[in-house]
């Protein structure tokens, strides 16, 4: 396992290294916003046609907006976290060096996403959130437990979307398209997590499906628990048993993995 | 002669902005060249050397086209390079040392086959060009191999004749031996020399690489803080720059020093190692027979002195000179 | 007519550029198929989007699905067209960054073509194809009393939104030689473009429709042509005939393009970064 003290260390690096780019980083602060205006719009519209779709108003369909463009950097929706550096070693046998390292893959990577997303959340989440509070009608709490049990199921959120990411990164070890890996991962990414359409809102059977799967841990179960549509435990027993699963799952591939890289020597 | 490279009081100047504080900056001018000015005459080869951030690409970069000058006059075969930019491409060719211009996953000749069409090569002088380079370069078995399976060695091959094919006046070749091993070096330095000969091409080529210099090049200029320090034969740079090469000799014992005739001299002993250090610019087979004749000797060898202890050495004592 | 003449010349290297590319693809063809799947999949997503809100919805802004997909079909085949022939511009803050742009500035043929032709990605076909598939659809299930002008309003539409975007691509690439790390600003005008157009302009607020038809005329895209086929009146008032204005828009967007990129190369050869 190494020296726990290695993995704080870590997440400083990661936090660091995307904090360099500061002119990417208002870029994309302004991105998001843009991009957040247009679904608002759509959204308000849908929501005035249908009042009450998926039990929100439209207060609450405006902060879901603001709040997916929040997180999107934060939770890597269409990829751009720590996967690409891995599916890169991978790639070209770098990780056969990692895998000697005297600390664990899996929570060595954790700690550097950790370390990005947090950076994510305070560069490029809060002013995009903060515009869009500050001109159309949302409907946030006012109670500090609230936006404390807010931040614990986010944290939880960002571990589901390390698992997630982490599998298809792995991925690389036995498919050789990169590009069709980040395809996959965006597609799931933006449309299983409720970023082109809070999954609430989906229709039927579709509707039941999507609400069970993992990438509705990272948006639909923090918009909920924030605007108190759901339960901090329910949150976070249904975060939790996914991280868990998929964790180790991830461990599980990871030694298949290894033991590929040793039979061949990298 | 004939010039063929002309430059005037070529100068180059970068507006640097550097972060002082949270929200100042400070802005500062940076004179990458400086009233540099020297000529080159058609079918010459001359090293273009000095420390990295002397101005060395700056100046190729300009000669290309790539920069516009900040003032001065530059002329290339008579052309203004960065208004007629895409004039001159047909009449020079560029080899990037570390950046390959070839298609990575295509064939060798896929790359030679777009430059046939990107410079409008005529058929027949495209073929004849072709055979002659693949001769020289050795790339026959090269050919339909992809780029990406290529060494490094053979990947520069494989660039030098892209750069070619379109019959150049002149080539710019930029660290071209860089990475290379020394088969592959000789190799390169052989068919520039051949190329110079044969066809008369201008060669000006950068490297850090002084056997490049002392293998093709009858002239060297150097440039220090974007100002031409030195041009002239390579001998006389190690002159101006008092340059020593050092003997690294391996006795089979513990000798004394070995007495040496001046200007050589012991300037280090280690057990039966000696390190004797002479004048760059007399050769060292003198010296050499001399200690076979009168030691019990094991190995030697000879340490060519590097570019930067070179100029640094000019650096001093022009300053030296300049403070009596 | 030197201009003409680097026109045809900057085409003719673009063709045998991008054709390098494609043989490259292919060099991997069972990803190349992969990705064009991947490629369609990821695009299709908007309108998978569309679908499953009039799953909820009867009309959106007013408008009914065939009309919506209507927007939706010009929006995307106009960009997915511009996409292919332009996106790579997109990219060029990187080759800045790493110093490979110079390689492009030494070779006898215009920089604009090389770097527009630069990883030209097949694969972003399928973003056209798709598009093009959902305008087909539209165009049967809409209500459109078609005349000679408004059939032939379908396809200068199309080819109006290609150059209104490539132009729009073309200026974000510009803007990267003054910063290179702020592509993903051009993120928000392209794909943001493509995503807002999507919608009828019913749903949007006044001042953002005034802004995309006034100041950024992306309206010409669909929304100004699209109204008048459907005979819906357009949030602002415009003149009689602005449907066919798009030639002029397009003309009035290629010309600032342009002249950005010539000062942002410029400003690239006498600083160097």
């Amino acid at each position: 396992m190494g020296s726990w003290r290695v993995y704080p260390a870590v997440v400083v690096g990661g936090f660091r290294r995307y904090a360099t780019y500061r002119v990417a980083t208002a870029a994309g602060v302004f991105t998001n916003t843009v991009f957040g205006l247009i679904l608002v719009y759509t959204y308000l519209a849908l929501w005035e046609a249908r009042p009450g779709l998926g039990g929100y108003d439209q207060a609450q369909a405006v902060t879901y907006v603001w709040l997916g463009q929040a997180l999107f950097a934060m939770l890597a929706f269409q990829g751009g976290g720590f996967e690409v550096e891995l599916m890169e070693r991978i790639r070209t046998g770098e990780i056969a060096v990692d895998l000697y390292r005297p600390v664990d893959l899996q929570l060595w990577w954790l700690a550097n996403d950790v370390g990005r997303a947090v950076f994510q959340l305070l560069g490029r989440g809060v002013v995009p959130f903060v515009f869009g509070a500050l001109f159309f009608p949302t409907a946030l709490p006012g109670e500090v437990a609230v936006w404390g049990a807010f931040l614990l199921v986010l944290m939880a959120a960002l571990v589901v979307s390390f698992a997630i990411r982490y599998l298809f990164a792995l991925s690389a070890f036995w498919l050789l398209d990169g590009q069709g890996v980040a395809q996959a991962l965006m597609v799931t990414g933006l449309f299983c997590s409720g970023m082109t359409l809070p999954l609430n809102a989906f229709p039927g059977g579709l509707g039941e499906v999507v609400r069970v799967l993992p990438w509705a841990a990272q948006l639909q179960v923090p918009a909920d628990v924030l605007m108190g549509e759901s339960a901090l435990w329910e949150a976070l027993v249904f975060q939790g048993a996914w991280a868990v699963a998929l964790l180790a799952v991830g461990r599980l591939v990871q030694s298949a993995a290894t033991r590929r890289v040793v039979v061949q020597g990298g | 002669m004939e010039a063929f490279i002309e430059l005037e009081r070529v100068e180059k100047v970068f507006e640097v902005r550097r972060r002082t504080g949270f929200l100042r900056r400070e802005r500062r001018q940076v004179r990458a060249v400086d009233a540099l000015s020297f000529t080159v005459a058609r079918g010459e080869m001359v090293g273009y050397i000095g420390p990295n951030g002397a101005g060395k690409s700056t100046t190729i970069k300009m000669l290309t086209g790539i920069l516009t000058p900040s003032g001065g006059r530059l002329r290339v075969a008579g052309i203004d390079p960065s208004r007629e930019r895409t004039r001159l491409a047909h009449r020079m060719g560029v080899v990037f040392g570390q950046r390959t211009t070839l298609w990575w996953d295509l064939p060798l000749i896929d790359s030679y086959k777009l430059m046939h069409r990107m410079y409008r090569i005529p058929d027949a002088r495209y073929r004849e060009n072709l055979d002659r380079l693949v001769e020289h370069l050795d790339l026959g078995e090269l050919l339909d191999v992809p780029v990406r399976q290529l060494s490094l060695g053979q990947r520069m091959r494989g660039d030098i004749a892209a750069a070619l094919l379109h019959d150049p006046e002149v080539l710019y070749l930029d660290e071209p031996t860089i990475g290379l091993d020394v088969v592959s070096k000789t190799r390169v330095r052989d068919f520039l020399r051949e190329l110079n000969a044969e066809r008369a091409t201008t060669v000006l080529l950068t490297t850090h690489d002084l056997q490049d210099i002392e293998q093709l090049c009858s002239r060297v200029m150097v440039i220090d803080h974007g100002r031409l320090v030195y041009d002239g034969a390579l001998a006389g740079l190690h002159e101006a720059g008092e340059g020593e090469r050092t003997l690294v000799v391996d006795l089979e014992r513990e000798l004394p020093p070995i007495e040496a005739p001046a200007p050589a001299r012991v300037v280090r002993v280690e057990g039966p190692r000696q390190w004797l250090a002479f004048p760059a610019s007399e050769p060292a087979a003198g010296l050499v027979a001399r200690i076979v004749a009168e030691y019990p000797l094991v190995d030697l060898s000879v340490r060519e002195p590097d570019i930067e202890a070179v100029i640094a050495k000019m650096y001093a004592d022009r300053t030296d000179r300049a403070v009596p | 007519m030197r201009g003409a003449s680097r026109a045809v010349e900057g085409v003719r290297a673009y063709g045998l550029i991008a054709g390098m590319w494609i043989r490259s693809t292919m060099a991997y063809r069972a990803s190349f198929v992969l990705t064009v799947v991947g490629n369609l999949l990821l695009t299709g997503l908007d309108f998978v989007t569309i679908l499953l809100m009039f799953s909820q919805v009867d009309a959106l802004g007013g408008w009914t699905l065939p009309e919506v997909a209507l927007l939706y079909g010009l929006s995307v085949t106009a960009f997915g067209i511009a996409q292919l022939a332009f996106g790579s511009v997109a990219s060029l803050g990187g080759r800045v960054r790493d110093g490979s742009f110079d390689t492009l500035l030494v070779r006898p043929v215009p920089v604009l073509a090389q770097v527009a032709a630069d990883r030209f990605a097949l694969r972003r076909v399928g973003r056209g194809v798709q598009g093009v598939v959902v305008l087909g659809w539209a165009l049967v299930a809409v209500e459109v009393d078609w005349s000679v002008g408004k059939v032939l309003l379908v396809p200068v539409t199309v080819v109006c939104g290609a150059v209104i975007f490539s132009a729009l691509f073309v200026a974000g690439g510009a803007f990267q030689f003054l910063a290179q790390d702020a592509a993903e600003v051009q993120n928000a005008f392209t794909y943001g473009g493509t995503t807002l157009l999507q919608y009828p302009p019913s749903v949007f607020g006044r001042d953002l429709v005034r802004g995309v038809t006034f100041v950024l005329p992306l309206a010409f895209v669909n929304w100004v042509p699209a109204a008048h086929l459907l005979g819906r009146p357009y949030p602002l008032g415009l003149p009689e005939g602005a449907a066919f204005a798009g030639p002029l828009v397009a003309l009035v967007c290629v010309l600032p393009a342009a002249a950005v990129w010539r000062l942002g190369l410029r400003s690239y050869r006498s600083t160097g970064s």
